[in-house]
């Protein structure tokens, strides 16, 4: 029990948003009577809040490098989604055509920003704001103030599409696919994280002891076979839903594992010493404003698909969506804090905060003072348990 | 009513890992004028900072007395309120505000609710009469010189109802002539009653001015000399700030010194925002292998510029000159290319520019030759761990764990992480700029051991310091910089304070 007791205490910062994510949730199940765990609707949190989960990784990966923000993601996303429109549905340009031009559109975008906040340095804040009506205007620009509409099926598939069961002809009725991912990746992850803490435990006595580890991958594996029934119940894996774990998973590596992961961390916790150290901060900021650019495309085509159109209000508010999600998931306003796990545990909890209150038919102004309310708490505790740790 | 203005007693207060003040005695009579002195991090300005609570009561142990009574001040508006002073040793002013915004500042002449500019300064005005400064109230602060500057400050220290008045090493960054107009001005404020605590390390300026002398060593009250009645020689006091015999401070070594290593010829640096101002003059210099080369050189004389613009042009701007290396020119542009050349350089503010703090010890021990432990592009946490947990054994960092953040740790096992981070790019030149800056004495000598090692193991060590003894103490030759430009070269038994001084004021003479 005492060693149950420290890690909590030692992990408190770390877990507790996913603790209060999950009291969230458990609250929200009462209050609306069961509907938010319906099958249906935990497929639709998935699609609905698709984008944020998107841009929620880039947003991360600038507050790491030194709380940079970008206020202008939504409007690249609703510029990045008229593009996709007038190529796709007016010039009728091969999918495949129209989402590379889409994605190195994006980049471009990204490299125009991250000049000049990173070569110039400009304020980030400064250049995405201007970066907010230089693209808001040129959306409507473009397409001159109407909308375009609909898509093609295959357009669509990206975000309303599901993973077929390959299983159909057993006429079982039951969605195998869905629950054998799952399966494997239970076992994929259990099996990593016995390995990593075989590992772990050749460098520290500091390990989980094994009735916690044990606990631990219970809940894991339950977590992964719920989400899989959730969705065989359904219709299947969504086609985002893939596209955002890959995303989710090779940006946590790249964050942790990769020599550039490395220097952002290191640029966020103390810019001199980076720079001192042989790092080319300039060149790490750039870049990181590169990757919301092509993260922001991979969003627009996610957004313009669901929606089905092209329209000039799309988008409006996607940024704060995505950095309040980054500062409830643990980031730091000085930069060298937070992962990309938190920032969509930071996303889920926003996510989950309007769609319960959307089943409860809650009016959205008072949706608005809640999510404000939200996100000044979750930040007035990361400081307070920032000034705890250093009191200690 | 006692005789003394001012008595702090039992002082005692501790950082982690360091002692800061160890029961300290202090007592300052009504209208004198009492110095305090000691080396770089004896203690004097945690016990004035103590004294005008910078740091809050409750945060060190003893009692301060002031006018006769039991003082617990939480904050410098506390100190301020019953007539303590203290004028720190960085200024204080806003440079964007004139000065008599300044001398005014927290405390505006209000009249109804609004700022009544004509008696801020016609009473800014008397003040800067009573302190000998001739400019207008309304000039902007950032046009004066550092010693005007220094005298604004004292004016708006006594624009409020100062009783005793702390000045933190005034002249540290004032020539010789604004030095004593600032020494004159003090003892024209004796005479109108003023009691002044003065630090300095100017034991000239000291001896001319004070009536009571107070000597720190090591966070303790070594001795209080009158000025009527005990001896105080310049040799007196500098024996109670050393103390113990010098050699004992220092490890000892046989220098082992092979050939030429780095030399650097015409050396030329601007000011990287005013490109017209040249810091370092045509200098040239080398280092050998097994070398321990000293930079010496008063404060702003330009060591720390010459140091960075090598290190990759870290500093300054139209750098010109060439650097060879065991005699071949190599062309440094970037850090990166400078450490790919096998130099290093610690910076004197490891806080601001040495270490990520949020980081733990193995992300600073790692980051700067991060590339060694990658495979497949992928870092090898277990193998960066062994590597850090390795040089925390070999520079005996004193830790839980190498998952410790940076910013728990001592001044003096933060240097030492800062020493592994480079010692980990096996450079072939360490340039440590006041590598003992600010850290206790035992740590001190382990990081001179550490020195000792590294210049043993055949690399070349160049050692920037602010303190003559250390250097005195370390190193087989010595470069005296001055006003950017080398000004003497000092070797072996030639190496002493005297000759050091004399180096620079030859130069200064020459310059003129």
């Amino acid at each position: 029990m005492d060693s149950f007791k420290k890690l909590v205490k030692n992990n408190l910062r770390q877990y507790f948003m996913l603790f209060a994510l999950i009291i969230l949730m458990i609250i929200f199940q009462i209050a609306t009577g069961g509907v938010l765990f319906r099958p249906m609707n935990i497929t639709n949190l998935v699609l609905q809040n698709a984008y944020v989960f998107i841009l929620a990784v880039g947003m991360m990966l600038l507050l790491i490098n030194g709380g940079n923000i970008d206020m202008s993601v939504g409007s690249v996303l609703a510029f990045i989604s008229a593009i996709l429109g007038i190529m796709l549905i007016q010039n009728h340009t091969p999918m495949w055509l129209a989402i590379v031009v889409a994605l190195l559109l994006g980049l471009g975008i990204g490299a125009w920003q991250g000049f000049w906040v990173g070569y110039y340095r400009m304020p980030g804040f400064l250049v995405t704001l201007a970066g907010q009506l230089i693209f808001r205007g040129l959306t409507t620009r473009v397409l001159d103030g109407t909308t375009l509409a609909p898509f093609d099926k295959d357009f669509q598939y990206i975000s309303a599409g599901f993973v077929p069961d390959l299983f159909k002809f057993t006429g079982s009725g039951v969605n195998i696919t869905a629950y054998l991912v799952g399966i494997l990746i239970t076992v994929l992850l259990i099996v990593m994280q016995i390995r990593k803490r075989a590992q772990q435990a050749k460098y520290t006595s500091n390990v989980l002891s094994t009735p916690l580890f044990t606990a631990k991958l219970v809940l894991i594996a339950a977590a992964v076979m719920l989400l899989s029934y959730f969705f065989a119940a359904y219709e299947g894996i969504p086609v985002i839903f893939i596209i955002i774990v890959v995303l989710v998973v090779g940006y946590s590596i790249f964050s942790a594992k990769t020599v550039p992961g490395r220097y952002i961390y290191a640029m966020g916790g103390n810019e001199r010493a980076a720079k001192l150290s042989g790092i080319n901060t300039n060149k790490v900021l750039c870049l990181c404003y590169i990757n919301m650019g092509v993260l922001t495309a991979v969003a627009a085509i996610a957004s313009a698909s669901r929606a089905n159109s092209a329209s000039p209000l799309i988008g409006v508010g996607y940024d704060l969506d995505a950095i309040s999600s980054c500062f409830i998931g643990g980031a730091s306003m000085y930069g060298g804090a937070g992962t990309v796990v938190g920032a969509i545990i930071g996303a889920l909890f926003m996510g989950v905060l309007n769609n319960g209150m959307i089943i409860m038919g809650i009016g959205t102004d008072i949706q608005q003072v809640v999510k404000g309310l939200v996100l000044i708490f979750a930040v007035a505790f990361d400081i307070y348990s920032k000034s705890r740790a250093k009191a200690k | 009513m006692s005789e003394y203005l001012l008595e702090m007693k039992d002082i005692t207060k501790t950082f982690p890992g360091v002692k800061a003040l160890d029961t300290v005695n202090l007592q300052v009579k009504r209208g004198e004028i009492h110095a305090l002195i000691g080396e770089n991090g004896a203690g004097k300005s945690t016990l004035m900072n103590v004294l005008s609570g910078v740091y809050p009561y409750g945060t060190y142990t003893g009692d301060i007395v002031f006018e006769d009574k039991v003082c617990e001040f939480r904050a410098i508006s506390d100190s301020e309120n019953v007539g303590i002073g203290l004028i720190h040793q960085e200024l204080a002013l806003i440079p964007q505000l004139t000065v008599g915004e300044n001398i005014f500042l927290r405390n505006e002449q209000v009249q109804g609710g609004f700022i009544d500019w004509d008696k801020t300064h016609q009473k800014a005005e008397m003040l800067l009469k009573k302190v000998g400064l001739k400019t207008d109230t309304r000039t902007i602060v950032r046009e004066l010189s550092v010693g005007q500057q220094q005298l604004v400050e004292i004016a708006k220290i006594l624009s409020r109802d100062i009783k005793l008045l702390i000045l933190d090493e005034p002249t540290a960054s004032l020539n010789e002539e604004e030095s004593n107009n600032l020494l004159d001005l003090l003892l024209e404020l004796k005479k109108e009653g003023m009691t002044c605590i003065l630090i300095s390390h100017k034991l000239k300026e000291v001896t001319k001015v004070s009536d009571t002398i107070t000597v720190i060593r090591d966070g303790s009250v070594i001795e209080t000399l009158d000025k009527d009645t005990d001896d105080i020689s310049e040799d007196n006091i500098i024996r109670g700030m050393v103390g113990r015999q010098l050699t004992d401070r220092y490890p000892k070594r046989e220098p082992k010194i092979g050939d030429v290593l780095f030399s650097i010829e015409h050396w030329n640096v601007y000011h990287p925002l005013v490109t017209d101002k040249k810091i370092i003059d045509d200098v040239s210099f080398h280092v050998k292998k097994g070398e321990i080369l000293g930079l010496s050189g008063l404060m702003g004389a330009g060591r720390t510029e010459l140091a960075m613009s090598i290190f990759g042009k870290a500093y300054g701007c139209n750098i010109s000159g060439k650097i060879f290396k065991n005699g071949k020119e190599i062309h440094v542009n970037n850090v990166r290319q400078a450490i790919q050349n096998g130099i290093a350089y610690t910076t004197e503010d490891r806080k601001n520019g040495g270490l990520n703090l949020t980081g733990d010890i193995v992300q600073n021990t790692t980051i700067a030759g991060i590339e060694k432990l990658t495979k497949k592009h992928m870092i090898d946490h277990n193998a960066e761990i062994t590597v850090t947990e390795d040089y925390c054994k070999q520079l005996n960092v004193k830790t839980p764990s190498v998952f410790q953040k940076c910013i728990n740790l001592s001044g003096g096992n933060q240097q030492k992480v800062v020493l592994s981070k480079w010692i980990f790019t096996n450079p072939d030149l360490l340039i440590l700029d006041e590598p003992t800056r600010g850290i206790d004495v035992g740590a001190k000598y382990e990081i001179y051991t550490i020195m000792n090692r590294l210049a043993d193991e055949g690399k070349a060590v160049i050692f920037i310091s602010s303190e003559m003894p250390e250097l005195l103490g370390m190193c087989d030759r010595l470069y005296v910089v001055n006003e950017g430009r080398i000004a003497g070269e000092l070797s072996g038994e030639e190496i002493s304070q005297e000759a050091i001084m004399k180096c620079i004021m030859q130069s200064n003479r020459e310059a003129v």
